[in-house]
């Protein structure tokens, strides 16, 4: 194999490697040191969630039901076919199946773009409902017609499941932050329609966590989409697949991210 | 192929290809250096880039200094001072020393090194070089538009509040930490791939493995700072109060993400000139490196520790005293592999045949400098220690002796050692030795009062002073000034020599690595046929031969 690897000629073997494997070796270890990086820039904000979920567990309990488990959940299962039809699109690339390949990557570009609107919508609910980060956080009132003067917002999260009736599923007691932190907030009642104190921080963590993600889907769409055009024109074949592999790979660290995301963000108990 | 063989006749000679094919004039125009995908010509872009940013950065800190000379006002006010000495730290630390050895240095030698045509992505290189002209472009937006005054470390809160150009600065050194991630993958992959056969891990120069260990860090550091950059712009732009303690956020976190990337960070800038060291050592000592796999495993173990003792510099902060306890111990276990550097590199020494060139007499003062500043940051790593010297000159001059006179240092050893490569001309080499010598005394003076002052009190980066702190900053100042007139005949001997500079051979100083093996300046494909791979530090082996006026291969001459 190193024969024909070796030949002159060879459009794809840049002229400082030896061979066309050597080269395809050197393009698969710099994706994957690529994605440690990108897991590492995660990391400070998986941190950051974990460092103020430890802190004030009462917020992210209490905060956490104003996400819409069923968007998240149904945008969980998008992603996830998204990354099937993209490993269908890598095996697609090299078993040369042109046609196959172009309309794999077609639809996961497709899967990303529903993702991404499914997202936009939760982020217009956010927005009506004045549910944002930090300095932007301004509740409105959710119930209209509770409007007996209270000028104080009066946060109505989503109904819980079950008012009342089930305990089991009901939020626990939020423990107290470690001593001498400044505003550990009092016991949160599991139907205390009080919210803690700085729930913005939950939200500033959620924008965060979810846009920077955004921005990698978005992202992916870019290096999925000169894909598309480069497997139209006929580049890649049973001989030729890097980039679609690289492409693979690097969208499923995007999926893999939101895996993590989702329970951190939405299924908190 | 006459033309290779005209090329191998030259080797042989060890004569040099100024005025012939090589690199530098092997095609022409701008164009065909700013598209360039050739190591060492980004590499030479990066060396210009990075010392015009030196030179900034010195000047910045000769205007501190003076401001400093009295008590009161010398020549500034204290709000430019604050963005003065901001400046001085960010553009010295993000713009000079971060990539300093590995994007100028490395990109030149590390491919020449394997015996290779390139590093493993070319484009990735040239992208990394644009990406630090952008990030140096945002700096300088934000020089000029109210300039940066929280220092280099962007403390929040302070910097979420100051109305100074915070985000573009931040946003500068997030796109250069682009720029040093794409340089560390590409060494990472480079070395892992492209070694020649025959040449194992523990086959490769020392160098190699500087600029594998810095790599690492460079990748799995550098994120963590991007992310806490852009935390810290969004902070500011949107008020995502992640760091804000008015909205519940912690600004403390920030102190320990930035301390994250930028404690291992002083190892990104001290792994590749503890690399460039011991080529120096060996090759000048005339004598095999001593002790190859500690030095080797050593800057790996220091590039694993780096990234478990960013809490030493959260003391004071306001963290757990246990905590402090562990980072205080994991600080002191840095001391390890390094004082197995300096031993072993010592060892090389003894009994050696020390030739005082101008990359030796930078490589000996490295040895000192380095060894003052390290032992002086086991001081600091001590809790009890620490309160008391914490946030003054003491900190100040520990910092210089490791980064000025570690990195800079190395720095100027390599730059002096590989010049006659990069452009085929010798230096001269008295005037290297003045300022050699002018550099290693005016940094002592410089940054030797400022461990006395520190130790009796007074605080970095205060405006004023008591009047009795005055003779201090007097000593310092004036040693700034020495220093600079080292810094400015050195530019006028480097400069000179490339105009008028004798033709360098092939290999001038007797090294045995194998970017030695092919002329100076290299051909635009770096050898003419594969180098023998052999052992790094076999300097043995070559020895002068006057006619070439360098060193030649002299197995068969020379040894049993």
């Amino acid at each position: 194999m190193s024969i024909v690897e070796t030949a002159g000629h060879d459009p794809h073997l840049a002229h400082h490697f030896p061979s066309r494997r050597r080269q395809f070796e050197a393009g698969k270890l710099g994706m994957w040191i690529f994605l440690a990086t990108e897991v590492l820039l995660f990391g400070g904000l998986f941190c950051a969630y974990a460092v103020y979920r430890a802190n004030h567990p009462e917020i992210f309990v209490w905060a956490h039901r104003f996400l819409d488990t069923t968007l998240g959940a149904l945008n969980t299962a998008v992603l996830i076919g998204s990354s099937f039809t993209m490993a269908l699109a890598v095996r697609a690339a090299q078993l040369g199946r042109r046609h196959a390949l172009v309309r794999l990557l077609g639809a996961t570009i497709l899967l990303a773009a529903v993702f991404l609107g499914v997202k936009g919508v939760e982020y217009e609910h956010k927005w009506k409902e004045g549910l944002l980060w930090g300095k932007r956080f301004r509740p409105v009132e959710a119930s209209p017609t509770a409007a007996g003067g209270t000028p104080q917002p009066l946060l109505v999260p989503a109904p819980p499941p079950g008012a009342g009736a089930s305990e089991r599923s009901g939020i626990p007691l939020a423990p107290e932050g470690p001593a001498g932190l400044a505003g550990a907030a009092p016991a949160l009642e599991p139907h205390d329609s009080r919210p803690p104190r700085n729930v913005q921080i939950f939200f500033g963590v959620y924008f965060v966590m979810t846009g920077l993600h955004g921005l990698h889907v978005i992202a992916g769409m870019v290096v999925l989409g000169v894909m598309l055009v480069r497997a139209r024109r006929g580049e890649f074949g049973s001989s030729y697949f890097t980039p679609v592999d690289l492409a693979g790979l690097y969208w499923h660290l995007v999926d893999l991210i939101w895996i993590y995301l989702f329970p951190l963000l939405y299924l908190i108990h | 192929m006459a033309t290779n063989e005209t090329l191998a006749r030259t080797l042989e000679a060890g004569e040099n290809l100024l005025g012939r094919d090589n690199y530098l004039n092997h095609t022409r125009g701008l164009r065909s250096w700013l598209l360039t995908l050739d190591h060492k010509r980004i590499a030479l872009m990066y060396l210009v880039s990075i010392l015009a940013s030196f030179l900034l950065g010195g000047v910045l800190a000769l205007v501190i200094r003076t401001e400093l000379l009295t008590p009161q006002k010398t020549v500034i006010g204290p709000d430019t001072y604050n963005q003065v000495f901001t400046l001085h730290g960010a553009v010295m630390i993000f713009l000079f020393i971060i990539p300093g050895i590995p994007a100028a240095l490395g990109n030149f030698v590390l491919p020449m090194m394997l015996g290779a045509k390139d590093v493993a992505f070319p484009r990735l290189n040239l992208a990394s070089y644009y990406f630090w002209v952008a990030g140096a472009l945002l700096a300088l937006v934000s020089m000029i538009s109210g300039a940066v005054d929280t220092g280099w470390t962007f403390y929040t809160p302070y910097s979420t509040t100051t109305n100074t150009a915070v985000i573009s600065m931040v946003m500068g050194a997030f796109v250069l930490g682009f720029s040093s991630v794409f340089t560390g993958l590409n060494f990472i992959v480079t070395i892992h791939t492209m070694r020649p056969p025959g040449m194992g891990w523990f086959r490769m120069p020392l160098f190699l493995w500087g600029l594998y260990g810095t790599a690492i860090i460079q990748i799995l550091a550098t994120p963590v700072l991007g992310i806490t950059l852009l935390l810290l712009a969004i902070e500011r732009a949107l008020g995502i109060g992640i760091f804000d303690p008015s909205l519940g956020g912690d600004p403390v976190l920030f102190q320990h993400f930035f301390w994250f990337y930028s404690h291992p960070a002083v190892y990104i800038m001290i792994l590749p000139a503890m690399g460039v060291v011991s080529e120096l050592i060996s090759t000048f000592s005339r004598k095999h490196i001593f002790g190859y796999r500690f030095i080797a495993y050593s800057s790996i173990a220091i590039a694993v520790i780096s990234f478990l003792v960013w809490g030493h510099h959260m003391f004071v902060s306001g963290q757990s005293t246990l905590l402090g306890m562990i980072f205080s111990f994991l600080t002191f276990l840095v001391a390890i592999p390094s004082a197995v550097k300096v031993f072993n590199w010592t060892a090389t020494m003894y009994k050696g045949s020390i030739w005082l060139a101008t990359p030796m007499l930078y490589a000996l003062s490295f040895l000192f400098l380095f060894g003052i500043g390290g032992l002086t940051g086991l001081f600091l790593g001590a809790l009890a220690t620490d309160v008391h010297l914490h946030d003054t000159y003491f900190v100040v001059a520990h910092f210089h002796y490791v980064m000025f006179g570690g990195t800079v240092i190395g720095f100027l050893g390599g730059l002096h050692y590989w010049w006659p490569k990069m452009f085929g001309r010798m230096y001269s080499e008295r005037w290297g030795r003045v300022a050699a010598l002018l550099v290693f005394v005016g940094f002592n003076v410089t940054f030797f009062a400022q461990f006395l002052m520190g130790s009796k009190g007074m605080p970095r980066r205060y405006y004023n002073y008591p009047p009795e702190f005055a003779p201090y900053h007097l000593v310092s100042t004036v040693g700034s000034y020495l220093l600079a007139a080292g810094f400015v005949i050195m530019a006028g001997y480097l400069l000179h020599s490339l105009l008028r500079g004798k033709p360098a051979p092939a290999n001038p100083w007797g090294s045995a690595t194998l970017e030695w093996q092919t002329p100076s300046p290299p051909p635009h494909d770096n050898f003419v046929s594969p180098p023998s791979v052999g052992d790094p530090y076999a300097v043995e082996e070559w020895q002068f031969d006057p006619r070439v006026g360098g060193y030649v291969h002299g197995a068969s001459v020379g040894k049993p």
